[in-house]
């Protein structure tokens, strides 16, 4: 084992994972961290907390990690590198694994010019790739970037992202494997709403060998109305969401509850593609739906491992 | 060539403030070619400063003046004496050129006219884009001469983010993609091969975070070498 991970004994054991999506605050009340912990508490093996998503200021994800695990949950953190340099990064990854954190997700980061705060400055002194490098080399071979020795050093079970819908699509899996050849562990994609282009990207991922190698977890969103959707489909990098879907979210009675049953039937047909090793739920600002879901998916309940 | 425009003629009005007796000083090298503060733009500038002061009940008194090259000692030197009768010099060359004449005359109040913005091209007429980013370790043998430090929005060196899509950047429309054209050009030549092995962390110090940069040739150096070495 490369961490004390839970998600990490899920993942190696070959039970299928659930991961779930916590997004902090946009404030410095723990309550709202607590109280969505609670929705997620049982229903998934570890969850991810954002950093700052969308360039927007939020609670710290290592923070608000932290509070999740008093909560009973395992969190998944998030590093971009978008607002640390390595020398802030490495200095929280210490922070974290001192705290007890044992996932890590490794992203570049959505640009500033989304968020709340467009007139920063933006640091991106590593990439994604970069990052999951130097993490690998702290855990495994025990040093900084600079190469110092450390003399404890933090064992993340360490992710990255994919994004199966970006462009150029050719190159999308070559990215994958690049980001394994860096260090990568676990894999979370892009929330799957195109299944055909989601099932294309898997093939290639497969003639490269690298689902036997790489926990993959595929993203699954509820959308919660058809103006979602559409939303998600114009201004959300990444995205492909086919218009059956949109009209379908439409014309349902109860868009809460069809969006439940899409995200359902998205896992059903997502957990039949070699190689998908779990699913990362991403109920946005929607946590309580992720029980729900899960135990429609027969998802639950999880895994002692 | 380093890229400038014209910064908003409020702000310079704003910044001259009492001042009388103006100099607009302009160059012609990068900022001419790029329109922005070149002879004409110098005394188009000089009008509208003119005019906006008139409206406000001011009477300036504005000369123009061009140096060949504002970032050089030699170009500026034969200004000496119209800066020195002016109460304010605005120049409009880059950031480099304006420093020079606050170097070169200590005393007088030097007011840039343009933002600097880039180092760049004109990729049309009425276009440019900034292609280098001054990194200090050039990359470009590794990315079919397209610069990720420059062009892409978080100078990524291995590959586009997620927020790639239809050849253009995620920060909008007017930003193409520059891992897409790196793809499309190593594929093209069938050198994908150079950038699927991972850069890692890069070296920033040649770059700007390592500190202002100084170049120095002893070779080129006539005075005092020795010394220059051992600093």
């Amino acid at each position: 084992m490369k961490s004390k991970s839970n998600l990490e004994k899920v993942l190696s054991s070959r039970k299928f994972a659930v991961t779930a999506e916590l997004g902090p605050p946009k404030s410095a009340d723990a309550n709202v961290v607590r109280t969505k912990a609670a929705y997620l508490k049982g229903a998934c093996d570890a969850v991810n907390i954002t950093d700052c998503q969308t360039a927007i200021v939020r609670m710290s994800s290592i923070s608000a990690g932290v509070i999740a695990s008093q909560e009973g949950l395992e969190p998944v953190i998030q590093m971009t590198c978008r607002d640390r340099n390595r020398i802030g990064i490495q200095s929280d990854l210490l922070g974290a694994a001192a705290l007890g954190l044992q996932n890590l997700l490794c992203l570049t980061g959505d640009h500033q010019s989304f968020g709340n705060h467009p007139q920063s400055k933006n640091v991106h002194d590593l990439d994604s790739i970069s990052l999951l490098d130097m993490v690998r080399n702290m855990r495994d071979k025990k040093i900084f970037q600079c190469a110092e020795e450390i003399e404890v050093e933090p064992r993340f079970f360490i992710g990255a992202a994919a994004s199966p819908f970006s462009d150029p699509l050719e190159f999308r899996a070559l990215r994958l494997k690049k980001k394994y050849d860096a260090g990568a562990d676990f894999i979370q994609t892009q929330i799957v709403y195109n299944l055909e282009k989601f099932s294309l990207w898997m093939k290639m991922v497969r003639e490269l060998g690298l689902e036997r190698n790489l926990y993959i977890l595929a993203g699954i969103t509820p959308p919660k109305s058809a103006g979602m959707l559409k939303y998600m489909k114009k201004f959300v990098p990444g995205q492909d969401v086919p218009d059956e879907l949109i009209s379908r979210m439409e014309s349902a009675k109860d868009p809460e509850e069809e969006g439940i049953k899409v995200a359902v039937e998205m896992i059903e047909k997502v957990r039949q593609i070699e190689g998908i090793a779990g699913v990362h739920i991403m109920a946005i600002e929607w946590e309580e739906a992720v029980s729900e879901i899960a135990n429609r998916a027969g998802l639950l309940p999880r895994p002692i491992v | 060539m380093i890229i400038a425009e014209q910064k908003p003629l409020r702000e310079i009005l704003n910044i001259i403030d009492k001042d009388k007796k103006l100099l607009v000083i302009g160059c012609g090298a990068c900022v001419s070619i790029c329109f922005a503060g070149g002879e004409k733009e110098t005394k188009s500038l000089a009008d509208g400063l003119f005019l906006g002061a008139k409206k406000e009940g001011l009477e300036l008194s504005i000369e123009t003046d061009m140096a060949l090259r504002q970032c050089e000692w030699e170009f500026v030197e034969p200004l000496e004496d119209r800066v020195k009768k002016a109460d304010a010099v605005i120049s409009t060359a880059c950031g480099v050129g304006v420093q020079t004449m606050a170097e070169k005359y200590p005393e007088a109040k030097i007011i840039p006219g343009l933002n600097t913005t880039s180092m760049g091209m004109p990729v049309e007429q009425g276009v440019w884009k900034e292609y280098c980013g001054g990194c200090g370790d050039c990359v470009l043998a590794f990315t079919g001469g397209l610069c990720p430090v420059a062009r892409c929005a978080k100078s990524l060196l291995n590959g586009p983010c997620g927020g790639s899509k239809d050849g253009i950047c995620e920060i909008g429309r007017d930003t193409e993609c520059v891992w897409q054209l790196i793809y499309d050009r190593l594929k093209g030549q069938d050198r994908l091969e150079l950038i699927m092995g991972n850069v890692l962390a890069k070296n920033w110090e040649p770059a700007r975070d390592g500190g202002p940069r100084r170049t120095l040739r002893t070779d080129l150096l006539i005075r005092g070498e020795k010394d220059e070495e051992q600093k």
